[in-house]
């Protein structure tokens, strides 16, 4: 029998910290690769998949790690043993590595031409021209369009799909036996997505290299692997064969993880009865400038929402579907006044559009807002309290502290959080804590609409299943309306009643969330939709 | 590169116009009568009379201004006061003085930050770094009223390896140099320590060791070049402030400089001099600052395509 390409055997991983105390992060794991077998290592964040990913060719802050027990072997020798001069010789050559986001995973200041041939002149001692020919062929085969027009670009000026695709050709350079992906489509639209993971395919097969994937992506992974091994707060829980895995999890954690995935929520809208919009933008436009001239005139810009119109019914969900760049941020923060913009905005019977700053100041109590990010959107110097209590102060002023207090309390134990938690910041949350502040936030003031822009992006699929349960309940108590808004179709079509697709600023088509679904009418429609059920 | 670099000069000119107006302005509107300043309270009005004729200071203000233009692009900054002579031969003779010494100064500065700023984010938290770190403090504290005659009393009056003033021969540029350079070697010291420290914590770097580069590689190759772009800002805003004069270094070293020729010009109340002094700083500082921009530019090809 040959023996595995890599075998890891109970490899545990600790990190110094400033005062050189050990915290052990990945305990005791052991799996192991064949030459052209395909293993993914599922985990949410924290579970310890991407340290074990970087151990393998020992990528961590030689400072800080420490490897306290257990062997990485590839081809028969343990990587944790060899000298930093051998290891460089595995690195590039026998193990390649491609990370989650290829804009910062390429060097912004040198051409990708530069990038590229680094491994075939570091490993293999090619002259530039034969490094700079092998590299081409690379490219070609990558799909990267015009590879020999594109070979002295900077980063910056390709897309997300052709820099993940010149980052695949790097890491092929040498023909590695291990090409350990690490989230390789997780920065990247969900048609890219799929082209990616083809790409990654079709080079596994053509190479007949071993592919290591780490993702948090169960669907990802059903497409991709043959075998599973699924982590949890450093431990390997659970190896098994990929069908046998989705079929029959044995694990707790395991079953827990594939019963996340989103399902629809959301009961129908009866649009027979609907009574007159709450919301009914026509025409909402808003370009950015990309150059000016000499004389500060706009020569070249950027048409974010191209004239579109919007109308959403009190306690409706709108989901707004599209991929990064398609306006649909920049529609939401128009439709709330909180971006420039022109058109008609009807909200509660006011014309939005024609109030200044100051009239539209008493409105903002009926308009919020929950962002994507938990971490940067609360004030790390503010506590919980003073946190959800700042609307109030501001619309509610002759409320005294104690009954301020109280209305925080009530709201805190409805998105589902403690009384002792108020006194806390927010850094002793967990990221689902904290979408739960941010929701409390705005749910406090009792408004008519909530824009909820990608509030669930930031989260793991388990802690994403109750903060969409959470909204769609508190949608039902308060009668809110919700614009919801998210590049996951499969997050839109559990909690929208009716979706608008957008592309390019463009509005593509809108219907009701099943119709949509089922029969998508614009073939950009249907390519994202394709996407997403492969992915 | 070449419409970036046509930019920045169209602007760069723009600014130095706005510039030499302003000064201009300044100095003609602040309140008192320049030529009662001049010539004393002793003055007779037709000695008054006659001095605001022979400087063209009856005239409107527009046509002063035209005169100054036409007779600045002409290259004639008017005569001192003091000594009679034409403007430009004095800023001949003094300006060489302060280049000199400003990119001597920066030289000892970069010498002495690089290695050591690089060190220390390489060591962090290690002996080196700390010992990096204490000097960088001790640089910064230390004022050069101070260092400047301690070096005089330990190198030239003790040991007699330099002259203790004056500007001779290279010999004499060493002290002074090191004297500017020490304390901007601190500054920047923490500056490249900081900014490669964040740098080498960037995605790149760990693509950069995945693929099998060398540690120095990696460093030199990759990292100093994204590293030097903050520190490129800084250098440039202290070449700028030193090209108008260090002046206490100037004057502890009897430096024949721009810094102790303005000091020596408002002292004497040589307007006209003084005039030449503020627009001789504030055209090195727009230019430098264009030439940082340009260095940018080169550096970053994001700066270059925003543009």
């Amino acid at each position: 029998m040959t023996p595995p390409l890599l075998n890891i055997k109970k490899l545990s991983v600790a990190f110094k910290n400033s005062q050189q105390h050990l915290t052990q992060v990945v305990h005791q794991v052991s799996f192991q690769i064949n030459l052209g077998e395909k293993l993914a290592l599922v985990g949410e964040s924290g579970s310890g998949k991407s340290v074990t990913a970087l151990s393998i060719i020992k990528l961590h802050d030689r400072q800080r790690v420490n490897y306290p027990t257990g062997a990485i072997e590839f081809q028969g020798q343990n990587l944790l043993q060899k000298s930093e001069a051998d290891l460089r010789r595995v690195r590039g050559k026998n193990i390649a590595m491609i990370f989650q986001e290829p804009m910062t995973s390429l060097n912004p200041v040198y051409p990708i031409g530069t990038q590229l041939i680094e491994p075939l002149l570091l490993h293999e001692g090619l002259s530039k021209s034969a490094a700079r020919s092998r590299m081409l062929e690379l490219l070609e085969l990558t799909g990267l369009p015009e590879p020999h027009k594109r070979f002295n670009s900077y980063p910056h000026t390709l897309s997300g799909g052709q820099r993940q695709r010149v980052m695949i050709a790097m890491a092929l350079a040498c023909r590695p036996q291990l090409l350990i992906a690490d989230e390789p489509t997780t920065a990247l639209d969900v048609t890219i997505q799929l082209q990616i993971l083809e790409l990654l395919e079709n080079m596994q097969q053509e190479f007949g290299m071993a592919v290591l994937l780490i993702t948090h992506d169960l669907n990802l992974v059903k497409r991709f692997a043959e075998r599973i091994c699924v982590m949890q707060e450093g431990n390997l829980v659970e190896s098994a064969n990929a069908e046998k895995l989705f079929e029959q999890p044995q694990h707790a954690y395991t079953q827990h993880l594939l019963n996340s995935q989103p399902e629809r929520i959301q009961t129908d809208y009866d649009y027979t009865t609907a009574p007159t919009p709450l919301l009914d933008a026509q025409q909402i436009r808003c370009y950015f400038p990309l150059s000016k001239n000499f004389f500060q005139r706009t020569d070249n810009e950027i048409k974010a929402v191209d004239e579109i119109d919007l109308h959403l019914y009190p306690g409706e969900t709108l989901g707004i579907v599209g991929e990064s760049g398609s306006g649909k941020t920049t529609l939401g923060l128009c439709v709330l006044r909180l971006q420039n913009c022109t058109g008609a905005i009807r909200f509660a019977g006011k014309q939005l559009d024609r109030l200044q700053t100051r009239q539209l100041r008493p409105l903002r109590r009926q308009l919020q807002v929950v962002f994507q990010d938990p971490y940067s959107s609360l004030s790390p110097r503010m506590t919980v309290e003073q946190i959800i209590s700042e609307g109030l102060i501001i619309h509610y002023p002759d409320l005294n502290h104690q009954k301020r207090r109280e209305r925080v309390i009530k709201i805190l134990k409805e998105v589902g959080l403690q009384e002792d938690m108020l006194s806390r910041y927010p850094h002793e949350f967990s990221g689902g804590q904290r979408q739960r502040i941010a929701i409390a936030r705005a749910v406090i003031l009792e408004p008519q609409l909530i824009l909820l822009d990608e509030p669930t992006s930031a989260l793991d699929v388990s802690v994403q299943k109750q903060v969409l349960e959470l909204l769609e309940n508190l949608q039902r108590k308060h009668h809110i309306s919700y614009l919801f808004i998210s590049h996951d179709l499969k997050v839109i079509r559990a909690m929208s009643h009716r979706i608008m697709v957008m592309r390019h600023g463009c509005f593509i088509e809108q219907g009701e969330t099943e119709k949509i679904f089922n029969h998508p009418q614009h073939p950009y429609t249907r390519s994202l939709l394709h996407a997403s059920l492969f992915m | 590169m070449p419409s970036f670099i046509i930019s920045r000069l169209l602007s760069t000119l723009t600014v130095i116009l706005g510039v030499i107006t302003l000064i201009f302005l300044l100095i003609h509107l602040v309140p008192g009568d320049p030529v009662q300043a001049m010539l004393g309270e002793t003055a007779t009005p037709t000695d008054l009379e006659a001095l605001r004729q022979a400087l063209g200071l009856n005239q409107p203000l527009f046509t002063q201004w035209w005169q100054y233009m036409t007779h600045l692009l002409q290259g004639d900054l008017g005569t001192s006061l003091y000594s009679q002579e034409p403007i430009i031969d004095i800023m001949i003779e003094r300006f060489p003085a302060t280049l000199e010494l400003a990119i001597a100064g920066l030289l000892v500065a970069i010498l002495i930050a690089l290695p050591l700023g690089s060190i220390a984010a390489l060591r962090k938290d290690t002996i080196y770094d700390n010992s990096a770190m204490v000097f960088s403090l001790l640089g910064v504290s230390i004022p050069n009223f101070w260092l400047g005659p301690l070096l005089i009393l330990l190198f030239s009056l003790t040991l007699g390896w330099f002259p203790v003033s004056g500007r001779e021969n290279f010999l004499s540029l060493i002290l002074p140099a090191l004297t500017l350079g020490t304390a901007l070697s601190a500054i920047l010291a923490r500056m490249i320590r900081s900014t490669l420290l964040e740098v080498l914590n960037e995605d790149y770097i760990r693509t950069a060791r995945a693929k099998g580069l060398r540690e120095s590689a990696i460093v030199i190759h990759h990292a100093l070049r994204n590293a030097s772009l903050p520190i490129i800002t800084i250098l440039g805003l202290q070449l700028g402030t030193l090209l108008g004069g260090a002046v206490i270094t100037e004057i502890i070293f009897a430096w024949p400089g721009i810094g102790q020729l303005t000091i020596e010009s408002i002292q004497r109340r040589d307007y006209p001099l003084v005039q030449a002094c503020i627009l001789l700083i504030s055209v090195s500082y727009v230019l430098i600052n264009t030439l940082t921009d340009v260095l940018y530019a080169w550096l970053d090809p994001r700066v270059r395509y925003s543009v």
